[in-house]
């Protein structure tokens, strides 16, 4: 029969046994020999059974007791095994972070679309529409209806992309303007839009001009619009172009479309640079359109945005803007 | 146009202590660009003056010829100088920096020992006094224009300022130093003397003899007169300061004839032209050509004259181009001693299409274009036989005229529009001055009703706006205040907008980059491409930048191979690039436009009739996948863009659109025809992507296997409203299938097989293997199926049966075998 010193024998020996291990699979074999089903204290609590009433109660309580000692001791063991186990592991894990992750190519848009975007929200904040229309235009909405008649200088070969045939009357629109003449001929006013958009001028390549570049134009139409509202829209929009600093200055000048007329000047950079067109919108243009001089009038303005870009980022040179060098594009990322 | 300080001052009281710089600001107020501020003399300090050549020695024993000059310099005594030119003799005038004197670049002039002898001044070129760039030897001033001992700064005016002001197209009388020496003078508010009001032509008076002249075309001009001289000297020079001013605007003294037509042109404005009296063959005709003829031009060149081209002619011929280039057979010549000086206001769309159909641009036709002050044609006519009267000795012998003066109409002006257009408060008083400032005469009806009359130079004071613009550019656009508009309420972008910017967001975010090239291609590329139906169907320019590409583009991946074999050239081997435009296909009847006057707006059918005479140009979004999509790193080898790339681009952008497509094999130029898909959305193709067709390939020198896509960005539909999907949340159970079909089947359409047996409780199909080594001509593809049924968990037996259904329709459909485990 089982003595107490027996069992304190066992308890010992699986204490000791237990604490020399140093790894999970030892502690496993511990258990095994010392907790598990042929263990000596599982063997001794299976031949209870056998014993008298009194006995087999007091040592079951003995029993008891050297199990739970021994289960604690492997519980605590496996512990201290498995903290030991998993800071091995994850050392044994550490990478290089910095290695390159980066698995595809990085893409970009193309400034002039990133600037398009950056003037059009501003525009969308101040209550403006976005309006859009044809590259390849009809002859009275790019010329007649901007008060530039058949025989004005602007509409020769020199100047102006023509299409066949010649009676079909259709130009490269040489301006963004004859989406305005749609939106006036479409919608009554107010009319609050601005018309970005890719325009084209018979001019060559070279290093600040290009027969194909971009305009972004502003047209208002509504009751007492006046050119002092021209002026607070020019100078608001140039400070969100060139910060806050930018100051900006109305030259007079002449377009068939706007009477009065001016040029925008931007001061940035400590100097005064040539920004756009601006003016009253004429009102034979407005007449043209029908809308009535008597109750509404208008401004427009209109400025290009590779000179924009190429002010705004010290771009030198119109061909890095049209030749398409992904190394161009990618260096202004998407523009957030 | 140059305008020589000196010369505005004779007209306008600008104050002695005003900059350059302040004098150019006072010119860009109002409205004209000062594009360059020459300053000359201002580093040339006198003793300057004018010597007359006594004798000349030359000294030979030094390495170059070298002239010892005895100079009267109305001294007491003679001066003598070294000089090292040669382009001179005793008897001549010239021009001597006397010691003290200081010559540009800090040059002092002293006395000095040279050669041996003791050089008391220096005889000076035109470069060193700074009038030109001649260099070729000393000034040496015509006979009998100066005086020995004349101050020669003053008397060849050296120090002046000259202002190059760019002038407006609408500003035709700007062309002149009259016509910016009245906008200067009422900038600054100084005094302005018209130099018109100088002239008296009572000594010239109408009368028989003389060149008689007529108008046969009213549209071609309003008025000319021809003034004839006789006893002209043709040896008479120009004075230097006729000469100098002339130098000073950048133009080249002549003779005196054509000196004096050109000096009164840039005083005034009004172009004038010079005669020979003798070549002339009965009287002028101001006409148009009628017939086709040819006529050659003071430039020598030899020109076919348009029928509608306005001419000046005689009985027998033309004698000029009006308005912009006299004949070789009528000029004036160093023998003509009887003269006929033309001046006639003509129109300025004639003389546009005189000068643009013949390529001249000439000082004339400038000023004609931009119209020119009607009234001028008696007066700098006279102005210009006065001088030849008294610098060349000719006589009048009648002058003619045909035709009146046509002035601009008086306008009805409310002077309140002023500020109601401009938002600045100027007073009635203010207005009214202003206008007067710019010569108008105003005449008040009511306070609200106000008769202006434009002065006879501003043709283009028309309508009251353009005198809101007077009255403003004279208050100074400085005075307008800077406030905003009303703020209405955006629409915010369309949903066309919005797509296209989260579709070139999303290529970016693939990795492609975002390129614009010019819409321009030619039939080579069109025909290199394989290019059919609407897309060899070319818009041509009339008149292409280059004739290498005189069509618009019908395409987009001509332009970006164009881009990409570019980016190869400099080294960039892996890459994608995208672009989004609009391309433009002749596939249609264009209508004949006649387009419509712009008096007020037009009808509802000439509106329909213009919008629809512009063809439809949809808007692609097309992309170009070169090399590797992921390049050689520590991971491994990398991985080629290949065919499945292109599409699968053009998946992403009809997912983000939340649209539905199929796909289908297609043969589409120029992509491979193996190797090409068509995506469509509701039955229609909206777009295409693949490989590029190895002939484009080897054609361009792209690398091997270079795949492109295209999507007509304009096709897309917009989504339906979407309904809410039912979110099963019984489990769902997982079959997967492995078929052996023909290797010719369309994965697409074993899957279609699959869903059409499997019923409605299948939720989802894929692919998840495909393994070719099963077969002459067949394939093993394997699915997985996942099934769940809205209500409860479904059974084995259910499952099992779905199951069966699915593979037996891909057996009878398609002839799949199941592919034992």
């Amino acid at each position: 029969m089982t003595s107490g010193e027996d069992l304190n024998l066992w308890v010992r020996n699986a204490l000791s046994e237990i604490a020399g291990t140093t790894t999970l699979d030892e502690l496993k074999k511990a258990r095994i020999g010392h907790a598990g089903d042929k263990s000596p204290i599982a063997l001794a609590s299976r031949s209870l059974g056998g014993l008298p009433n009194e006995q087999r109660a007091s040592l079951g309580k003995l029993i008891g007791t050297a199990r739970a000692e021994v289960s604690a001791a492997i519980e605590m063991r496996g512990e201290i095994l498995e903290a030991e186990r998993d800071s091995r592991v994850i050392r044994e894990e550490v990478v290089d972070v910095t290695l390159p992750s980066a698995r595809g190519h990085r893409g970009g848009l193309h400034p002039l679309t990133v600037l398009k975007n950056e003037i059009n929200d501003y525009f969308i904040a101040q209550g403006y529409g976005i309006a859009e229309g044809p590259e390849l235009e009809a002859e009275w909405l790019n010329f007649d209806a901007l008060n530039m008649p058949a025989d004005h200088p602007a509409r020769s070969m020199q100047d102006t992309f023509f299409v066949e045939p010649l009676a079909a009357r259709l130009v490269l629109r040489t301006h963004t303007s004859p989406v305005q003449i749609r939106t006036m001929l479409d919608r009554n006013p107010p009319i609050y839009i601005i018309c970005p958009g890719r325009t084209f001028r018979a001019d060559e390549l070279d290093a600040t001009h290009s027969p194909v570049f971009h305009q972004v134009e502003g047209l208002v139409v509504d009751r007492g619009i006046t050119m002092a509202h021209l002026k607070g829209t020019l100078d608001l929009f140039a400070r969100e172009m060139f910060g806050s600093q930018a100051l900006t200055r109305l030259r007079p000048s002449y377009f068939p479309f706007t009477e009065p007329s001016a040029e925008v000047d931007v001061f940035f950079n400590g100097r005064w640079i040539e920004w756009g067109g601006c003016g009253m919108v004429n009102p034979r243009v407005l007449t043209a359109c029908g809308v009535d001089v008597e109750e509404f009038s208008g401004f427009a303005f209109g400025m290009g945005l590779e000179r924009t870009l190429m002010v705004r980022h010290g771009i030198t040179d119109m061909h890095d803007i049209v030749e398409g060098d992904i190394r161009f594009s990618r260096a202004f990322g998407v523009g957030i | 146009m140059r305008a020589p300080l000196s010369w505005l001052r004779e007209f306008a009281d600008v104050p002695p202590t005003m900059t350059p710089e302040e004098i150019s600001d006072a010119f860009v107020r109002v409205g004209f660009e000062v594009e360059e501020i020459l300053l000359s003399g201002d580093d040339i300090y006198g003793p300057l003056v004018v010597g007359r050549v006594l004798k000349v020695e030359t000294i030979t024993e030094f390495k170059k010829p070298i002239r010892w000059v005895e100079l009267d310099c109305a001294e007491p005594t003679s001066r003598s100088v070294i000089c090292g030119a040669e382009n001179f003799v005793a008897g001549d005038l010239v021009v001597v920096a006397l010691p003290g004197a200081t010559l540009p670049g800090g040059f002092a002039i002293s006395q000095r020992e040279t050669y041996g002898k003791t050089s008391n001044g220096m005889i000076c070129s035109a470069r060193e006094l700074g009038l030109s760039e001649d260099h070729a030897g000393i000034l040496v001033l015509r006979p009998d224009t100066a005086q020995p001992g004349e101050d020669a700064l003053e008397l060849l005016q050296v120090d002046d300022v000259v202002f190059e002001i760019a002038v407006n197209p609408d500003r035709g009388y700007a062309l002149s130093i009259r016509g910016l020496a009245r906008e200067l003078a009422a900038s600054i508010g100084v005094a302005y003397r018209d130099p018109v009001h100088a002239i008296d032509t009572s000594s010239l008076p109408i009368s028989a003899g003389g060149v008689e002249v007529s108008i046969d075309d009213p549209s071609g001009a309003s008025v000319i007169y021809i003034r004839t001289l006789k006893d002209f000297d043709p040896r008479a020079t120009s004075p230097l300061w006729m000469s100098r001013r002339l130098e000073k605007c950048g133009m080249r003294s002549i003779s005196l004839a054509v000196d004096v037509t050109n000096y009164v042109m840039l005083e005034l404005g009004q172009p004038l032209h010079a005669f020979d009296r003798e070549k002339i063959t009965g009287r002028l005709h101001i006409r148009r050509a009628g017939t086709p003829i040819t006529f050659t031009t003071l430039d020598g060149q030899e020109r076919l004259l348009e029928p509608e081209n306005l001419l000046v002619a005689d009985d027998i011929r033309p004698l000029a181009l009006a308005g912009t280039m006299g004949g070789v057979d009528s000029e004036v010549t160093d023998e003509t001693t009887t003269l006929a000086i033309e001046a006639a206001r003509f129109d300025p769309v004639s003389i546009s299409k005189n000068s643009r159909g013949h390529r001249i641009s000439s000082e004339a036709s400038r000023r004609f274009e931009r119209g020119v002050d009607p009234s001028l044609a008696e007066y700098a006519s006279a102005r210009a036989a006065q001088l030849l009267i008294s610098l060349g000795g000719a006589s009048h012998v009648a002058s003619q005229k045909d035709g009146e003066p046509r002035f601009t109409p008086i306008v009805d002006f409310d002077p309140t529009y002023v500020s109601k257009l401009t938002g600045a408060d100027i007073s009635l008083a203010q207005v009214e001055k202003m206008l007067t400032l710019v010569g108008c005469d105003v005449a008040r009806i009511t306070d609200a009703h106000w008769r202006v009359d434009p002065p006879s130079w501003r043709s283009d004071l028309k309508a009251p706006a353009d005198l809101v613009e007077e009255v403003a550019r004279m208050v100074g656009y400085d005075s307008i205040p800077s406030i905003l508009p009303p703020h209405p309420v955006s629409p915010g972008l369309t949903r066309t907008q919005l797509r296209r910017r989260a579709i070139a967001q999303l290529m970016a975010d693939r990795g492609l980059v975002e390129i614009q090239t010019y819409p321009f291609t030619s039939e080579s590329v069109i025909r290199s491409l394989g290019y059919s139906g609407p897309r060899a169907q070319a818009f041509r320019l009339t008149n292409p930048i280059s004739d290498d590409a005189p069509l618009l583009r019908t395409h987009l991946i001509p332009g970006l191979i164009e881009a990409a074999v570019r980016n190869l050239g400099r080294g960039i081997r892996d890459f994608g690039i995208f672009e989004v435009g609009s391309i433009f296909q002749n596939s249609r009847d264009l209508p004949e436009i006649i387009n419509p006057l712009t008096d007020q707006r037009p009808t509802a059918e000439q509106i329909e009739s213009i919008y629809s005479g512009v063809p439809n140009q949809p808007i692609h979004l097309g992309g170009l996948l070169i090399g590797k999509a992921e390049k050689e790193d520590w991971r491994g080898k990398g991985r080629d863009y290949d065919w499945s790339d292109a599409i699968s681009l053009v998946e992403s952008v009809l997912s983000i659109c939340n649209l539905d497509w199929t796909i289908a094999n297609s043969e589409f130029a120029p992509w491979h025809p193996g190797r090409c898909a068509e995506i469509l959305v509701d039955g229609s193709v909206v777009a295409h992507a693949g490989e590029l067709h190895p002939r484009v390939i080897s054609e361009f020198g792209l690398p091997a296997r270079a795949c492109a896509f295209v999507v007509n960005l304009s096709a897309l539909p917009r989504p339906q409203l979407t309904r809410a999907p039912f979110l099963g949340t019984f489990p769902s159970a997982v079959q997967d299938i492995a078929l052996i079909v023909d290797e010719s089947i369309p994965s697409a359409t074993v899957v279609a097989a699959l869903r059409s047996g499997a019923g409605e409780l299948l939720e989802s199909i894929s692919l998840f293997d495909r393994y070719s080594q099963v077969g002459e001509g067949k394939v093993s593809l394997a699915f997985t199926l996942s099934f769940r049924a809205p209500d409860r968990t479904l059974t084995g037996a259910e499952v099992a049966e779905m199951r069966e259904a699915a593979v037996d329709s891909a057996r009878t459909q398609l002839g799949a075998i199941l592919r034992s485990s």
